[in-house]
């Protein structure tokens, strides 16, 4: 039973980690994407539709990334070049996402592909409870795993973790240490996208395999709370992700099991947690335990005077 | 002697003002060289044009001997020029280590803590500095961060340091010791461009010094051809210095007693703890302190911005930390803040609105529900006219004004309603001479009328020749009370720098 449920949650989570990961990879070079919905279909129905003309998976998860980070881009080129203003541009991009993926999906409606299959890991898969969950699952998910090491290896020490964190932070200390803030925002902006883009793709190759419009149902959303969530971390991110996928999870079983709750009631879950994690998240940031980069939603010219 | 770098004829403007209009001047090898000149003189702007963070719209740069053009910090660091900003450019979240190890050149992607740390050790050592590597800058005294971001420069070898005002938030022995060490790079043969205004330090430190006037370099003079009065005179020009004359404080009638307060910030440490002070009518009350000793949070506390966590405020005999007599006191002290333009004033509006935004509601400025346009117009006629301020055109936002004369628009918004007390907090940082003795002027006939003054400045000459009393702030609590016509400048050091209490 646990380990079913396990199983579920990490199923349920590995969407939202990896767009709460991309969302992270923007947000510590200081910018704000609230495109994450957005960038979510359109991954989505790029990674579904490079797996059916292509018939290989590999292929489809390249194409969910390659199209997430162009339209990321647009978001970097408003953003970063422009200076335009991130939250209107980065709610532009959710809507635009939704749209092109509702019209340029029209003809994949009904569709099938073979999905990604569970892939035991030997010996770790025979762990008693954390086995089966952790270790028996697809490539995608053993792909997240390493992100978020990856990611927070990266950060925490290599020379341009430390740089884009600085860009973050202080984009006018990166600049005077010789830092190239734009391209470093750029950069972060338009590979944490695809980041995200491939997390849609999880939802259209691995959890079921298909394509639905707007088949996202708000977890980008829930990706941007659980980013204030996990104070910028990524193991925080993976914790917060189950955290969601365990609630998912257990909606479903509890709907499988025919309780009496309204499924509306069950399905309104995440949802709500969504709410409650921002104001304790919130409350938190403002009690000081905050990791915000401080540069955050700004900017940078150079020649602005201050 | 070949010049290390040379500049001629540097023009910059941004919309609508000339910060740089025709700057020319050389630097030697091993020499320390100083740009003296008023705030607005264009120091800071030639400065940013030396390190690439603005590029000039005319003029050449030349640097040993060879014409250069910097289009990002990253090309003037290439050749070896490296500046401390004025302000801080540190990530105070980060620890010393990571905001030192950003500026290091030639660190591979994947390096080694190890020894890294140990070479940043070495000049940490070198300067006889104790910082913990790992500590996070935040929790460093200003101070420390100033050494932080030079020694960002010695680790990168730099050739020509540039250093913007570096002592202003010093103590004048940290200054000392930064003295020290600039004189000893100096012997080792790196070229300092140091700026100040400050005639004492120029004095000291400099083996030339050239004076900018308005965007313009005028003069350049080796040591021995100059001395303070030459260069104020060059400095000031014909600017007029108003007379003004100090009453002597009477201390009969208790103004303001601050007793035992204490705030607390966001982060948990205390902003202000256990601090006391008496504030007498008429008196002008000097507040020392390096900046960040919680100079701020008082100022912010008495002026209703802040919340006390413990602590008394009495006005007279009336105890009116939490009472509801607290909203009509904030209403009787007038406020100077630290930052003009981003709480003094609103930017965008015209000087009318801001001369009236503090009593907007005033019967005086409304008809029922409207403004009363007229009126408002008929007292900012009457404002710029007693505050001697240069308001430019009717309806002209305040943001186009000079910094001296922004100030002159919240002095007089200020003093409008024969405040009993004000709250000046570094009122004078960033004027230009003239505007800095009206703001004195000022204050001094407000005390001839009974107004109280707590004048918290970072400029002890100020604060030696207006005060009355001069406390002392030091991580949050009073450390000190000297009396102005006794103490020395060594005594307040001390003072400042937390090591002895009176």
């Amino acid at each position: 039973m646990l380990e079913i449920l396990l199983d579920a949650t990490v199923r349920a989570g590995t969407p939202i980690l990896f767009a709460t990961l991309g969302a992270i990879i923007n947000e510590r070079a200081g910018i704000i994407n609230l495109g994450i919905e957005g960038l979510m279909l359109i991954g989505a129905l790029a990674g579904f539709a490079g797996t059916q003309a292509s018939g290989s998976l590999l292929v489809g998860v390249l194409a969910a990334f390659a199209a997430a980070m162009i339209a990321g881009s647009i978001h970097a080129f408003i953003t970063v070049q422009l200076r335009g203003n991130q939250i209107v541009s980065g709610l532009a991009l959710t809507m635009f996402g939704i749209g092109i993926t509702a019209l340029f999906g029209r003809g994949m409606v009904g569709l099938t592909i073979k999905g990604f299959e569970r892939v035991a890991i030997p010996g770790l898969s025979q762990l008693p409870i954390i086995g089966k969950p952790f270790f028996n699952q697809d490539l995608l998910i053993y792909f997240s795993f390493l992100l978020v090491f990856g990611i927070a290896f990266f950060f925490a020490r290599t020379r341009w973790g430390l740089a884009l964190r600085t860009v973050g932070e202080n984009p006018a200390a990166a600049d005077t240490c010789g830092v190239p803030v734009l391209l470093f925002r750029f950069l972060a902006v338009t590979i944490g996208s695809g980041i995200v883009g491939i997390g849609g793709a999880y939802l259209s190759l691995a959890t079921t395999p298909m394509w639905i419009e707007n088949m996202t149902a708000g977890r980008g959303w829930i990706a941007v709370a659980l980013v204030i969530f996990a104070s910028w971390s990524s193991y925080r991110a993976l914790a917060g992700a189950y955290l969601f996928g365990g609630i998912t999870a257990m909606q479903l079983r509890f709907q499988a099991m025919g309780t009496t709750m309204s499924v509306h009631m069950l399905q309104m879950l995440p949802y709500f947690f969504t709410i409650l994690v921002l104001v304790i998240s919130t409350i938190r940031l403002q009690k000081g335990a905050s990791q915000q980069p401080e540069g955050l939603g700004q900017a940078y010219d150079r020649e602005d005077r201050k | 002697m070949s010049n290390l770098l040379q500049i001629q004829n540097i023009r910059k403007t941004f919309p609508g003002v000339v910060a740089l209009d025709d700057i020319s001047l050389s630097i030697a090898p091993g020499e320390i060289h100083t740009l003296l000149g008023e705030n607005g003189a264009g120091k800071s702007t030639l400065m940013n044009v030396l390190t690439g963070l603005y590029r000039p719209d005319r003029g050449e740069i030349l640097f040993d001997g060879a014409p250069i053009h910097f289009n990002s910090p990253r090309d003037s660091l290439a050749v070896g020029i490296g500046m401390v900003h004025q302000h801080f450019m540190l990530v105070p979240a980060h620890t010393v280590f990571e905001n030192i190890l950003l500026a290091l050149d030639g660190v591979p992607l994947l390096f080694s803590k190890k020894k890294y740390k140990q070479q940043v050790q070495t000049i940490l050592d070198d300067l006889e500095l104790d910082l913990d590597l790992d500590d996070p800058v935040w929790k460093l005294s200003i101070g420390a961060q100033q050494w932080i971001e030079l020694i960002k420069l010695l680790a990168r070898d730099c050739r020509l340091l540039i250093l913007d005002e570096p002592t202003a938030v010093l103590t004048p022995q940290e200054s000392a010791r930064l003295f020290e060490v600039l004189t000893r790079l100096r012997d080792r043969g790196k070229s300092i461009l140091f700026i100040s205004h400050k005639m004492r330090e120029v004095m000291e430190l400099s083996d030339r010094v050239t004076v900018l006037k308005k965007g313009c370099s005028l003069v350049t003079l080796k040591r021995g051809e100059y001395d303070e009065n030459r260069l104020a005179s060059l400095m000031i020009g014909e600017d007029q210095i108003p007379m003004w004359i100090k009453p002597a404080c009477k201390r009969d009638q208790l103004a303001l007693e601050i007793k035992n307060l204490s705030v607390r910030n966001t982060r948990g440490r205390a902003d202000l703890d256990n601090f006391n002070m008496k504030l007498y009518r008429g008196q002008i009350l000097g507040v020392a302190g390096v900046a960040g000793n919680g100079q701020k949070p008082l100022a912010e506390v008495l002026t209703g911005l802040k919340e006390a966590t413990s602590g008394r405020i009495l006005a007279g005999d009336k105890d009116i930390t939490n009472s509801t007599a607290r909203s009509s006191y904030i209403a009787g002290i007038a406020h100077i803040p630290e930052d003009r333009k981003s709480i003094g004033i609103a930017p965008d509006m015209t000087v009318g609105d801001n001369l009236i935004m503090k009593n907007f509601n005033s019967k005086l400025f409304r008809r029922w529900i409207f403004q009363d346009r007229a009126a408002i117009r008929k007292n900012a006629t009457a404002k710029i006219d007693q505050f001697a301020i240069k308001a430019g055109p009717d309806g002209n936002p305040v943001r186009y004004l000079s910094g001296g004369n922004i100030q002159k628009v919240i002095i007089a918004r200020e003093l409008s309603e024969k405040p009993a007390v004000l709250v000046a907090l570094y009122p004078t940082r960033g004027l230009d001479i003239g505007s800095a003795e009206y703001v004195h002027k000022v204050i001094i006939d407000g005390a001839n009328q009974g107004m109280s003054t707590i004048l918290i400045s970072e400029d002890l000459d100020e604060l030696l020749k207006l005060s009355d009393e001069i406390v002392v702030m030091f991580r949050g609590r009073l450390v000190g009370c000297v009396d102005p016509q006794e103490t020395t400048r060594e005594e307040i050091g001390l003072l400042m720098s937390g090591e002895v209490q009176t």
